[in-house]
């Protein structure tokens, strides 16, 4: 059944070009071939990294002085995102909170997709593509499974085209406990209610998180909005390319500026001192209410776990979207 | 890259330095959260951990359905400073003489690393595969109804890399990055 639904960059021992040339012929129901792809898609999420990512990071890697920490730390880092890809097992043994983003027609059966989502997390986690890692908050249970009140987290958007869409993100617990949310004003950092308040916070967070979120990290920012959907929108940012370029010019601006700022800043990978403290900024902004000014970042860890397929009719993959 | 070889003692592990990469051959005991929760309320431990290493690790396990053996597929270290209201007391208490996870730990650790001959040893974050390589068997599963990921596993490694960054000499890589980064951070705001 595994190899009905194209490998994105399947190991050699597992498909031959052959297999994909020549997909088993077996025909999964409509239900089971979406499993059989949201499957694909949570074990490519989990073992591999996008190439966007892989591109940053073995530039980042080069760059650091040879035979300090930093360069260990950055050498090993590579040598595991072979390591994984080969055995197909997760980059990091945090397979975090699953966040999908399901992007569909109109006219689509958003609960019934929801079942399915759960089916295939639940069939990942016993494949050990996914940790046992959701845990009922009021009775410490861990039922095992991945499932429970709000998780996987599931978000649905109506667009304009036939097909749909899955992004997946996989969000580990050490980059998530230091995403965090400021409030401007910011006395003690002297933020103000304007970009530059705003840059201040964002180096602060960085500056903050040293050593405990895997960096080189990664930020999505969102400035404004309200607590929640701020938080929400600076996560979204992390299904940005890390290669493209915002469209509003004065964001552009600010997010190359706080790459090289915090870059400045001596942390490196681990914290262990170093150049590459950042590989990334994206950011975006909400409308605020007056009295408010929330700026929310989330903080990527380097085992950047992000994928996007989308399905054909026949709900099998039909491309990858990273 | 020096070598840090079973059986450990209080006495070779003050040998080591802030800076050195080390390899580590011998066993190891994972224990995060839960388990240091545990100890450090007074529970017994159910294994000996004189003289032994502690690996701030939940890894992923698989269990072979026809034998009945454990793997661990994945073990990269998680954020060791959530123990930081525990460790002291744990080194103190249960003669552990190595610490194994990421981030770094606060002044009493590095005091309990001092006053006890323990180092903590900074493993790299998120590379679960490259470690999970160096582990060679898996030997023992305590307190499993923790969790599988909150368990002890006892384990049998090789060469696991690892960054010196406190040692039982009171130096803190962790504090020396912060310190320079703070000076750097008030320029540029």
């Amino acid at each position: 059944m595994t190899k009905k639904v194209p490998a994105k960059r399947p190991a050699s021992k597992i498909l031959s070009k052959k297999t994909i040339k020549k997909p088993v012929p077996k025909k999964l129901d409509p239900k089971a071939q979406t499993i059989e792809s949201l499957l694909e898609l949570i074990r490519v999420t989990s073992t591999e990294i996008p190439d966007d990512v892989a591109k940053t990071l073995m530039k980042a890697r080069s760059q650091e002085e040879q035979n300090t920490t930093a360069s260990y730390a950055m050498n090993i880092i590579k040598d595991n995102i072979d390591l994984a890809k080969f055995k197909s097992q997760p980059l990091c043994q945090d397979t975090g909170t699953v966040i999908f983003f399901v992007y569909h027609p109109p006219g689509f059966f958003q609960n019934a997709f929801k079942e399915l989502i759960k089916k295939a997390v639940v069939k990942a986690t016993q494949k050990g593509y996914l940790r046992q890692n959701s845990v009922n908050s009021l009775t410490g249970e861990n039922a095992g499974t991945n499932l429970g009140e709000g998780h996987p987290s599931i978000h649905f958007y109506e667009h304009n085209k036939k097909e749909v869409e899955i992004k997946l993100v996989l969000k580990g617990g050490g980059c998530e406990n230091v995403s965090t949310q400021y409030s401007l004003p910011d006395t003690t950092l002297g933020a103000g209610r304007d970009l530059e308040g705003v840059r201040k916070v964002v180096i602060d967070a960085v500056y903050k998180a040293q050593g405990k979120g895997c960096g080189p990290g990664a930020l999505g920012v969102c400035i404004g909005g309200d607590r929640a959907d701020s938080a929400y929108n600076a996560k979204k940012q992390l299904l940005r390319k890390l290669d493209d370029k915002n469209t509003l010019p004065d964001l552009a601006k600010l997010e190359k500026e706080i790459v090289e700022t915090c870059n400045k800043l001596g942390i490196g990978p681990m914290g262990f001192g170093g150049k590459t403290t950042l590989i990334s900024c994206k950011m975006t902004h909400a409308n605020r209410v007056p009295a408010s000014f929330f700026v929310s970042i989330s903080y990527m860890c380097w085992a950047f776990r992000r994928q996007g397929v989308v399905l054909d009719k026949k709900n099998t993959i039909k491309t990858w979207l990273y | 890259m020096k070598q840090l070889t079973y059986p450990f003692s209080p006495e070779a592990v003050r040998e080591l330095k802030v800076g050195d990469m080390v390899l580590i051959t011998g066993k190891l005991f994972t224990g995060r959260d839960a388990v240091h929760k545990y100890l450090h309320d007074g529970n017994k431990s159910p294994v000996n951990l004189k003289n032994q290493i502690i690996y701030h690790c939940g890894p992923v396990t698989m269990k072979d359905k026809k034998t009945g053996k454990w793997t661990v597929t994945a073990a990269g270290p998680t954020t060791s400073i959530r123990e930081e209201p525990y460790q002291w007391e744990v080194i103190r208490d249960h003669g552990i003489v190595g610490v194994i996870g990421k981030g770094g730990m606060g002044q009493k650790t590095l005091d309990a690393c001092k006053e006890y001959g323990c180092v903590y040893l900074h493993a790299i974050g998120g590379a679960a595969q490259v470690l999970a390589e160096k582990i060679k068997s898996v030997d023992g599963l305590y307190l499993e109804e923790f969790g599988l990921p909150e368990a002890i596993w006892e384990l049998t490694v090789e060469d696991f890399p690892v960054v010196v960054t406190m040692d039982a000499h009171g130096n803190s890589l962790h504090k020396e990055v912060e310190n320079s980064s703070k000076e750097i951070l008030k320029t540029v705001l």
